[in-house]
């Protein structure tokens, strides 16, 4: 299909410069034709959300990794803030942080975030489970199209 | 621990392919199956004869079923406050844009589209019990709370 070739936009909202790394090493070595976008607090990611100031020209993305412990503002409140609103809740919004606390899992899913993943603490699990959201969500899962007008 | 799996799917011979594939990829894994959205929410909500149901981890749901739709049946769980937490997977032969765009907006957690050759469906059912029930953390049963 043609639109195999359309550049996926992924956010990753993360604030740790090693985890970035990681993730664009990871996502880059995948074969597909990802942009990944960076912003390193939740403010930032709304405003890249909401194209407000520097990011007027923002692309929607198709997929958003969010952290849940972030400055400024938190990755449960972007996460509430994301599915409360008509037109991004249909972005697959996947939580991706070190925090196992059977609280953080309970309240993501009740926020309706699409999963949750635990970030690994070893390079070779992060790089490794970083390439099965590229398998599953990248080539496996239906996403919403970019809408222009509706 | 085993893992309860619960599908939502009319045609026989899917529920079949199904329950095989999962069977190879994790023999642990406990599918029950609902043939109609009615159904699906009789178990969920444990009426009648699903009074003793366990709650699933899961839910691999098709959008074109008898009595009530999937749709509907969607609405119903990501409505319900106990329900919502359950990770609630579209797996369907609609490669429809309204009918991803309307799954994701109902807060489905992932829309898949059913392949139509065997040895696809077979990767495909492997793969969600690759990703999600192995590398994705489900939430805990919620024991009375």
């Amino acid at each position: 299909m043609e639109d195999d070739e359309m550049p996926i936009e992924v956010l990753l909202v993360e604030d740790s410069p090693g985890d970035v790394r990681l993730t664009q090493e990871a996502f880059r070595d995948s074969g597909k034709p990802v942009r990944l976008h960076l912003a390193a607090d939740g403010i930032e990611a709304m405003a890249f959300l909401r194209r407000e100031g520097i990011y007027a020209n923002a692309p929607r993305p198709d997929l958003i990794l969010l952290d849940l412990n972030l400055p400024k503002m938190d990755g449960r409140e972007v996460l509430a803030l994301i599915k409360k609103d008509q037109d991004l809740k249909i972005i697959p919004t996947i939580i991706l942080t070190t925090s196992d606390d059977e609280a953080d899992v309970m309240i993501s899913y009740q926020l309706q975030a699409n999963c949750y993943l635990r970030k690994p603490a070893h390079w070779d699990a992060f790089d490794s489970l970083v390439r099965s959201i590229n398998a599953f969500w990248l080539t496996r899962a239906k996403l919403p199209q970019q809408m222009q007008n509706v | 621990m085993k893992k309860i799996v619960l599908l939502v799917e009319d045609s026989p011979g899917d529920v079949r392919l199904t329950q095989e594939a999962f069977r190879d990829a994790d023999p642990q894994i406990d599918l029950r199956v609902a043939v109609d959205g009615v159904e699906a929410m009789a178990y969920l909500r444990r009426e009648g004869a699903h009074i003793g149901a366990s709650r699933p981890d899961f839910i691999l749901l098709d959008l074109n079923l008898p009595k009530m739709d999937g749709r509907e049946v969607l609405a119903h769980i990501k409505e319900d406050e106990d329900l919502k937490t359950i990770p609630t997977v579209i797996l369907t032969t609609s490669d429809a844009e309204a009918d991803v765009v309307t799954s994701y907006r109902l807060q489905a957690n992932c829309y898949l589209s059913k392949p139509v050759q065997l040895e696809e469906f077979e990767s495909l059912v492997k793969s969600i019990n690759d990703f999600w029930l192995t590398r994705v953390k489900l939430p805990q049963q919620a024991l009375g709370n």
